[in-house]
């Protein structure tokens, strides 16, 4: 684990792997470390202090934290009720080399962990562990994907918390909102959270 | 119950707080105003408590009308046509409107008591990349004003630094893909003299210049930031994030402003010359 700078009010882990970050996160979380935000992304945990944090003790804190168990947080899965319909979902089946069944199958199959959030809120980067993603983007990303898209890109699976552009392979649609300002919580994936997709009729 | 009408809402004109600290690992940005020194100083002079929410107010151009006696209070750029930095009353019925300021950017209007919306997430700010919090403000607008417990402070005029339009020094260290340049590009970042582009916006102040080189090609998987961060495109021409910056980006981030001057840049107009330096101001 490397710690860089990122400015006077926070400090950027650096970790090897998607793995080490979901580790590292889960022992940061269970640390009560004097931080205002704890921000995991692909390779990188932004631990952001406030006025106050002295950002080099906090660095020394830091580097005494051994990672945690990452499945530990959440012991039942997130149920998430979806169909198979997206427009992708024949031309993301192809470019990972098996059926449209068989990617249905495997996606319902697979134990998803929300590895980090981005890109919109309530926007979840989910990473599986049983079965290999590596799916290529669309080569020309659409202006207009619909809220609610269950969708492919790279190792992760993700659903759209509104509408926007977006480049990710549309395998189907979620029947529930991932964010919901009228619900509490808002948003349904949070990281370190463990994911089921179920296909409804 | 008190209320303002807007009458004009200027170029660009939002209500903000402090933001949503606390919820970026759920891809919720902290957005806020921008100047966050100034905002704390309009409510300060009302009597507010520091978290109510004011009007940020880009370039004046701003026109309320209260329909009953209000105190406000303006800090940050200063408006022609309303006093700056000392709270004043409206009476009920008169059209309150800010000038175009000569310098700075960005106005604060906080009236006694807040804009009292309701939050969104545990805050009234707009964030304009990510569509939360309350609209921007549009003709017609009525906005609710909230009461407060504490006493109107008795000061004339706060004694503050202003916005100037003139080249502004702002403080620079490394950030954490500072080794994505070499030393010659570096030296180019810390000493050249940039404009401020007129595409800037509260995401982020883009700036102009000569393009500075990258020692690697290739994509960063995406990180967090915080405001501060000066990101360097492909483009090689920095991008300094404001308040309503993205939670991660794919783009190597060279160096942070120091905390304290993220304020002032907040301040910085289009056409106005930066210059980063690495020198203790502080």
């Amino acid at each position: 684990m490397r710690i860089l700078p990122s400015g006077t009010r926070a400090l950027l882990l650096e970790l090897d792997s998607l793995e080490e970050v979901l580790a590292q996160y889960a022992a940061l979380l269970n640390a009560d470390l004097p931080v205002l935000d704890l921000v995991p992304a692909g390779r990188t945990i932004l631990v952001v202090g406030d006025r106050d944090t002295d950002l080099r003790s906090l660095a020394a804190q830091l580097r005494t934290i051994a990672p945690g168990e990452h499945t530990a947080r959440s012991g039942t899965p997130v149920e998430v009720p979806v169909r198979y319909d997206g427009a992708d979902l024949a031309d993301a089946a192809d470019l990972l080399g098996c059926s449209p069944e068989e990617l249905v199958r495997r996606h319902q199959e697979e134990e998803w962990t929300v590895a980090f959030c981005g890109f919109a809120p309530g926007f979840g980067y989910l990473a599986g562990s049983r079965f290999h993603w590596d799916t290529p983007r669309r080569s020309s990303p659409r202006t207009r994907v619909p809220a609610g898209s269950l969708a492919l890109a790279g190792e992760f699976t993700g659903v759209y918390p509104r509408e926007s552009p977006g480049g990710w392979q549309l395998i189907g649609h979620a029947l529930v909102e991932v964010f919901d300002l009228d619900r509490e919580p808002a948003a349904l994936l949070v990281p370190g959270a463990s994911v089921r997709f179920v296909e409804s009729s | 119950m008190t209320s303002m009408t807007v009458v004009e809402p200027g170029a660009l004109s939002t209500i903000q707080d402090f933001g949503r600290p606390g919820q970026a690992s759920l891809g919720i940005g902290r957005s806020g105003a921008c100047d966050r020194g100034a905002h704390r100083l309009a409510n300060a002079l009302v009597g507010n408590h520091p978290t109510l929410a004011s009007i940020e107010v880009t370039l004046g151009g701003l026109a309320l009308r209260p329909n009953e006696d209000i105190v406000v209070a303006t800090s940050g750029a200063r408006c022609p046509g309303v006093p700056h930095l000392a709270p004043f009353r409206v009476p009920a019925g008169e059209t309150l409107r800010l000038g175009l300021p000569p310098a700075g950017l960005r106005t604060y209007l906080a009236v006694r008591g807040g804009i009292d919306v309701p939050p969104v997430l545990g805050s009234r700010a707009t964030d304009i990349l990510s569509g939360l919090g309350p609209a921007v403000l549009a003709a017609g607008d009525v906005l609710p004003v909230g009461t407060s417990p504490r006493p109107v402070p008795g000061v004339d005029v706060a004694p503050v630094q202003e916005p100037t339009g003139d080249r502004l020094l702002v403080q620079v260290s490394p950030g954490p893909r500072r080794d994505w340049f070499d030393d010659e590009a570096w030296s180019l970042f810390t000493t050249q003299v940039y404009e401020v582009d007129s595409q800037s916006n509260r995401v982020g102040v883009r700036l102009t210049g000569e393009s500075l080189p990258r020692l690697r090609e290739g994509e960063l998987v995406s990180e967090g930031m915080v405001r501060g961060a000066v990101q360097m495109p492909p483009s090689g021409l920095p991008v300094l994030f404001l308040a309503d910056h993205p939670v991660t980006g794919g783009y190597p981030v060279i160096a942070y402003v120091d905390d304290l001057d993220v304020d002032r840049c907040a301040q910085l107009r289009p056409g106005q010359k930066v210059r980063f330096t690495t020198a203790h101001l502080h």
